[in-house]
């Protein structure tokens, strides 16, 4: 079991042309992904991969039935693509590029929000329930199927920690990197009631770093709304004090709070935390 | 991005929010020549990315021509927060009634923009929020923009500030004036303090603190010019520019890695096994060899470092890709010290198999190549 996406869903790739695009839907092929076409517009009628590529997300959705689409889409045009898969009856939009300006990803949010389509990302690797379905940029190699459900702020951080787990025979029900920019579609507090729900999922790792509240509104979450077992890594205990926007950052009431207040908070929440990245599985053991 | 605030005032001005007179000096001449012009008193400051800059002597209230010369002399000579003095801005000086607090950012945690406001501002405003008399106030715009409703809030939000109805009615403009201009230019944070009102009973924007989005700056030539690399570490200016982001630490094993959030788990590591790092450094998410050669060297070009530890884990990089670099790289700059290298991921196979046969320490884990990299910082 998993969340999100499983062996059945069907996906799009916007951007599929691209170098990126093309390269990533090849891998989430070779991995069993049912890619079932892309879109580019202007190179409609095209294939990539032996799939067909679409003028329109309209016109893919259609052709393909399609629930998911991924994003390889070049950071100025995001926005526009974004918008698109909006008016689309999609149930998931994954942004993997990164760089799209802050003003944008905040409108691409509130129109994906009022159709009711939920948005990973931006700046991501996107998510894999690994033996079923990948939809993202992540090595495929590192995961394993199992119960270990994966919420990370970072990429390569949770590769590691992914790897990790599955050599120490944790494997995993589904890994989302929900990514690292200040105005992103989904939070960890908001997948925390799907893995909580998700008869598959046993136990989560919350991967954090330094900055912003989420972890802390997330270990509220998970003090008063859940049974799992949730254990953290945070990173950036060595991290010089992050540039402060002004007064303003303070008075908003989000303050960037350091790894190590990040940390204690966490514990005090009864959240084992590890020290060492190597050291997660051990945390999870619970020894 | 930040930008100096003459640069913000300007851009307050063109949005229509009312502003000293004021011109920004680079020589004590050019200082008195702009007082002059303007009309004493006025206000020297000092132009730096750097907060505190009235607590360092970087603000003074000039009464006279003649002691102008001296005093953009002292301001153009200080170094604050480690950052050199080389721009002055003069404005006209305001007789001040009282200063309140005005702001517009973006609230990550609601994912929406949302106003700021304090009837009681200053230098010591978050002291102040903590008292009875700086009660905070805040409006969260709407997702969606609706002109009239807009107006609406601005001017009840103006009112929580200011019992009396024209000045209310100015803050609603400056507010409205602030939201364009924070849409306009991809704006991260608008920061008016002190707004204050003058003795002709107006409102004034005294200082104002803007922070440009720098994933905008492809869309805004007219940002972009506003950087100043002269007020920058310029070893981070070469980093940026080369799409490296980069940070001097101080310790002496040098760190090489893709991906923020690994980088800080990598030097957290290095810090756990007792060693030092000198520096965060992210390559980011493609490793071309020329970006591998710019990290080289920024890196060799610190005379602390005594070991370089690179830490991949390939996902969209390639450890090939990474490999290939290395070996550029390491063609171009001579290595005076020891390299510990850990390759894992996409392509891992490959890449290791292009570095066998170099003066490289392989390391199998992360841990592994902390620990081999702190032992070799820890030689004498």
């Amino acid at each position: 079991m998993s969340i999100l996406i499983n062996a059945q869903t069907r996906v799009i790739v916007q951007g599929i042309t691209g170098r990126d695009g093309s390269f990533h839907t090849a891998q989430m092929l070779e991995y069993g992904t049912k890619v079932t076409g892309g879109v580019t517009p202007g190179k409609g009628g095209q294939r990539v991969h032996g799939l067909p590529v679409f003028n329109t997300v309209a016109e893919a959705v259609s052709a393909t039935g399609a629930t998911v689409s991924v994003l390889y889409v070049p950071a100025p045009f995001a926005k526009a693509a974004l918008l698109e898969a909006a008016a689309a009856p999609l149930e998931l939009v994954v942004c993997i590029t990164e760089g799209i300006p802050t003003l944008d990803a905040l409108e691409a949010r509130t129109a994906l929000r009022l159709a009711g389509i939920r948005f990973i990302g931006p700046n991501c690797p996107g998510l894999i329930s690994p033996g079923q379905c990948k939809v993202g940029i992540m090595p495929a190699a590192i995961h394993k199927p199992g119960s270990v459900g994966v919420i990370s702020r970072s990429g390569t951080l949770t590769y590691e920690i992914v790897a990790a787990l599955s050599a120490a025979g944790f494997g995993q029900s589904t890994c989302v990197g929900v990514g690292g920019d200040p105005i992103i579609g989904s939070r960890f507090a908001d997948l925390l009631p799907l893995f909580e729900a998700d008869p598959g999922t046993e136990a989560l790792v919350m991967v954090g770093e330094i900055g912003g509240q989420d972890e802390l509104v997330a270990a509220e979450y998970w003090r008063t709304r859940m049974r799992k077992k949730l254990v953290a890594f945070v990173a950036g205990l060595t991290a010089p004090p992050g540039r402060r926007m002004g007064h303003a950052g303070a008075l908003v009431g989000a303050a960037d709070e350091t790894a190590a207040a990040k940390i204690e908070k966490l514990r005090s929440y009864g959240i084992p935390v590890a020290r060492l990245i190597s050291e997660v599985p051990q945390v999870l053991r619970g020894s | 991005m930040k930008i100096h605030e003459y640069q913000a005032q300007a851009l307050l001005k063109e949005f229509g929010i009312p502003v000293p007179d004021g011109c920004v000096a680079a020589t004590p001449q050019e200082a008195l020549e702009a007082a002059r012009k303007l009309g004493c008193p006025v206000v020297l400051k000092a132009q730096v990315h750097a907060g505190g800059r009235g607590k360092a002597g970087g603000v003074r209230v000039v009464e006279t021509e003649a002691a102008v010369l001296s005093t953009a002399e002292a301001i153009l000579g200080l170094t604050i927060k480690g950052l050199p003095v080389r721009k002055v801005y003069v404005a006209r000086a305001a007789a001040v009634r009282s200063e309140a607090y005005l702001s517009l950012l973006i609230d990550r945690a609601i994912s929406k923009l949302v106003f700021i406001g304090c009837a009681v501002g200053g230098v010591e405003i978050e002291e102040t929020a903590k008292t009875s008399r700086g009660r905070i106030h805040r409006l969260e715009l709407p997702s969606r923009q609706d002109g009239t409703q807009a107006a609406k809030d601005y001017a009840a939000f103006a009112q929580e500030l200011y019992k009396e109805p024209r000045l209310a009615g100015e803050a609603a403009g400056i507010m409205a004036g602030m939201a364009r201009l924070f849409r306009a230019r991809d704006c991260s944070l608008v920061e008016i303090n002190p707004l204050a009102v003058t003795g002709e009973n107006r409102l004034l924007a005294l200082d104002a603190k803007i922070l440009l989005d720098d994933n905008a700056l492809f869309r805004h030539p007219d940002n972009a010019a506003l950087r100043d690399p002269d007020s920058e570490d310029p070893v981070e200016t070469e980093a940026r520019e080369a799409g490296l982001s980069f940070i001097g630490l101080g310790g002496t094993i040098g760190c090489i890695v893709n991906g923020a959030g690994l980088a800080m788990g990598t030097l957290d590591t290095v810090k756990h096994f007792g060693g030092e790092p000198a520096n965060f450094l992210d390559v980011g998410g493609s490793s071309s060899p020329q970006k591998m050669a710019t990290a080289f060297r920024i890196i060799l070009r610190n005379p602390q470092v005594k070991v370089m530890f690179i830490n991949v884990f390939g996902g969209i990089t390639r450890c090939d890709d990474v490999a290939r670099g290395l070996l550029e790289a390491m063609q171009e700059c001579r290595l005076a010290v020891p390299v510990v290298v850990r390759l894992a991921g996409t392509n891992e196979q490959a890449g290791r198999d292009l570095l066998a046969g170099q003066k490289l320490l392989v390391a199998s884990t992360l841990e592994d190549g902390a620990q081999k990299a702190v032992e070799l910082a820890h030689k004498p």
